[in-house]
């Protein structure tokens, strides 16, 4: 599994904030997110109708996730492929190492996805001998500099251009040429990739949905990879996770209508296939082999329980590009595969509450992430929850915990409570500058007294006057 | 300090009684918010009551997962709230407490769940009572004070009015209403950062988003801020270096309808 450094969320981030090409990448991106799904939504008719009926797909789907996820397995089984079933990531790591063995692989080519990710798939494989190529433009880019992605469907987002083009030319051996424009690297990259595509023996890819009734699975890319990656070589490798599963082709489609206008804001991704069990007689391309590898890592313990909401999400980014601590700091800072406030609640699920203590409580609940959330995940509320749960397992830092309960406390005592009242006033007058915050000036209590004092003082003089 | 007028019940009309819901930081740091809010609530002809056993909403234990203890600050609250015609907030993120979350906090509680419900149903952020009552410089029966040079204003929406009360729009047009000069800020959307313990916890994350948001309002070119939570604008004058004066939109409302309150004539009518 990926290393976690959620733990170092506080210091992680404050180099973020103190990269200025992370801060140029940010600003660009993330503006650029923003406006084109406002633009994509603004051009439906109704797209809370559209949630309304995506939700809907899922809810259903997850009510009866057992029966879907056989009734799949059962459908994939019929058209020549293969399900194999992963409680934990290593199982599944072990899972695709066992299958790229058997096909005699060397090379493997791989599409984006997260639950690669989630497993540290890469490193299993590279670890197990076999040479793995990323096949999306932004997977590839972050191979090359050997990070993590950063961002959940946009993995090199933190990249500026020029960051971009020394990568290549530090990589590719193509002498002398310029890269300054988008193309010129998009191109580069498509014909180093090309190779790879034609000489690879597995492709690995995601899937945003699993059909049940058809046993199809459905990726969506914008750059046609996922589809080279699954198409040309002999053996189509699918790692994915449970959730994924939806009843009909219809609940599919009712998905990804807000699926690319909440991640990319385009009215449909570029390249959305459904693929189909291997190779049959008559087509004249695809695998000879199809696996699907199925991913639970506690995924199934979510269910019926306070963050079973969690497990509607579809991986939009859509929280992400609008939340002002992610926009800030980017996705590293994190420590994990997930970030942003989908990730601030993932992390904590997926990798323990002690691994991620820091997750839950960096956010100010603006709410902005709920507001854009297609699948109308209660984001804020579940990090509360997490909070909650911290508290309980006395996981918050000390001093915190005794504070805030000191003062519910004295919330509770409305006679005692002016005296706290008073006492901040002459705390902010006494305390020394020094002990502010860093780069704060601070701040001064106005007025004689407390709003209260003044209040009631004002009524004695009115009732003393006869009022 | 300002003499402030007496703010005594006022023989009115309607003697609907409105509780004033002052916040603990109102109470604490900025006393004056709570007399612009007394004199806004009076102008409109009610008779303001100010609740004693009013303490903290509670928010600090509630967003921090200490819900037991959130429950029996909410009781507090909520004994003192009882009874009146409406509890009004100069705070988004006050009244959002009490109507959103004080019901969550009861959702299993048949006893104190009606009660949580009914205080809720009652509740307003100030500039949603403004609004719903119709409020303007007017109706104070004073001109709106000519206040020169006049000031550029960046309001600014704080998330709880947009998102909580979604009272956002009205503390704009409020403040266009009472004649004053708006800035249009950029990005009004975006978070200031502060999040109450957010802000200690992550000082240097929400440095940086308060920056932000005060670039956003030079950008626009204000020279002054307001808002209708103290929060945020505690976190953005505290990262100011002097370019901008901060005040609650309770503040500057009443400002726009001159020093003399009507309280004081009729006190000198008497
Ligand atoms: S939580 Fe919602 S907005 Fe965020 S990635 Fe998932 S579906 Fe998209």
């Amino acid at each position: 599994m990926t290393g976690c450094t959620a733990n170092q969320f506080v210091p992680q981030s404050e180099t973020a904030l103190q990269d200025s090409a992370l801060q140029q990448a940010l600003s660009h991106a993330q503006t650029g997110f923003v406006k084109k799904r406002a633009q994509a939504i603004a051009m439906v008719d109704d797209f809370e109708l559209l949630k309304f009926k995506a939700q809907a797909a899922k809810r259903n789907a997850l009510s009866n996730l057992g029966e879907l996820l056989e009734q799949f397995e059962h459908k994939v089984i019929e058209s020549g492929g293969q399900v194999h079933w992963a409680g934990t990531t290593d199982e599944l790591n072990a899972c695709v190492v066992t299958l790229c063995s058997e096909a005699n692989a060397q090379r493997v080519i791989k599409g984006k996805s997260m639950i690669g990710e989630e497993a540290g798939l890469n490193s299993a494989m590279e670890a197990a001998g076999f040479e793995l190529i990323e096949s999306d433009l932004g997977e590839y880019i972050i191979q090359l500099a050997k990070e993590p992605p950063s961002h959940i469907i946009a993995p090199a987002i933190h990249k500026t251009r020029k960051q971009v083009a020394a990568l290549f030319k530090q990589y590719h051996a193509l002498g002398d040429r310029g890269l300054e424009a988008i193309s010129d690297l998009v191109n580069e990259a498509r014909s180093v990739l090309r190779e790879a595509f034609l000489t690879a023996d597995v492709g690995i890819t995601g899937a945003n949905l699993l059909v049940a009734e058809n046993g199809s699975i459905a990726i969506v890319t914008n750059e046609g990879n996922g589809d080279l990656s699954a198409t040309l070589p002999r053996v189509h490798i699918v790692v994915t996770s449970i959730e994924k599963v939806v009843a009909t082709m219809e609940d599919a489609s009712d998905i990804l209508e807000v699926l690319a206008r909440s991640a990319t804001g385009q009215h449909m991704s570029a390249y959305t296939t459904f693929f189909n069990g291997p190779k049959r007689e008559r087509d004249v391309d695809g695998p000879t082999e199809f696996h699907v590898v199925l991913l639970d890592n506690g995924r199934s313990a979510l269910l019926d329980g306070p963050f079973e909401p969690m497990l509607n999400c579809i991986k939009c980014g859509a929280c992400l590009n609008h939340c002002p601590v992610y926009s800030n700091v980017g996705g590293h800072a994190y420590g994990w595969v997930y970030p942003g406030p989908m990730g601030s609640v993932l992390t904590p699920l997926l990798q323990g509450l002690d691994a991620a203590e820091p997750l839950p409580n960096a956010s100010t609940f603006c709410g902005r992430c709920e507001e854009v959330c297609p699948m109308g995940i209660p984001l804020p509320a579940m990090l509360r929850q997490l909070r909650e749960q911290q508290h309980q397992r006395k996981l918050e830092p000390f001093t915190w915990r005794m504070g805030l309960s000191l003062y519910s406390w004295l919330s509770t005592k409305p006679r005692m409570f002016p005296y706290c009242q008073w006492l901040l006033r002459v705390a902010l007058k006494m305390l020394p500058k020094r002990l502010w915050p860093a780069g704060r000036k601070p701040i001064q209590a106005q007025g004689n007294s407390t709003f209260m004092k003044q209040w009631s003082q004002q009524s004695d003089k009115r009732s003393q006057s006869g009022e | 300090m300002p003499d402030h007028p007496a703010t005594t019940t006022k023989q009115t009309n309607q003697r609907t009684r409105v509780a004033l819901y002052v916040t603990c930081l109102v109470d604490s740091l900025r006393p004056e918010i709570g007399f612009a809010c007394v004199k806004l609530i009076e102008g409109l002809g009610f008779e303001v009551d100010v609740p004693k056993g009013q303490t903290c909403c509670g928010q600090p234990g509630y967003n921090a997962g200490h819900w037991p203890q959130a429950r029996q600050v909410a009781k507090v609250q909520l004994r003192a709230l009882e009874g009146f015609e409406y509890i009004v907030v100069p705070s988004g993120s006050c009244a959002g407490m009490i109507v959103n979350h004080y019901p969550k906090l009861f959702a299993d509680d048949p006893v104190w769940l009606p009660r949580a419900e009914a205080v809720a149903a009652r509740t307003r952020e100030l500039c949603q009572f403004l609004v719903e009552h119709k409020w303007s410089p007017a109706v104070s029966r004073l001109s709106a004070r000519n206040v020169s040079p006049r000031k550029t204003w960046a309001y600014h929406t704080s998330c709880s009015c947009r998102r909580e009360t979604r009272s956002e729009e009205m503390g704009a047009q409020l403040l266009t209403d009472a004649g004053c000069i708006v800035g249009h800020m950029k990005n009004q959307e975006v978070c200031c950062g502060f999040g109450g313990t957010f802000a200690a916890k992550f000082n240097a994350l929400s440095t940086r988003m308060g920056q932000n948001k005060l670039e956003a309002a030079s950008q626009c070119g204000a020279d002054a801020v307001t808002a209708a939570d103290l929060g945020c604008l505690l976190q953005l004058e505290s990262l100011d270096s002097g370019a901008f004066e901060f005040r609650h939109i309770a503040e500057v409302l009443a400002d726009q309808v001159g020093s003399q309150h009507p309280a004081n004539e009729d006190e000198r009518c008497s």
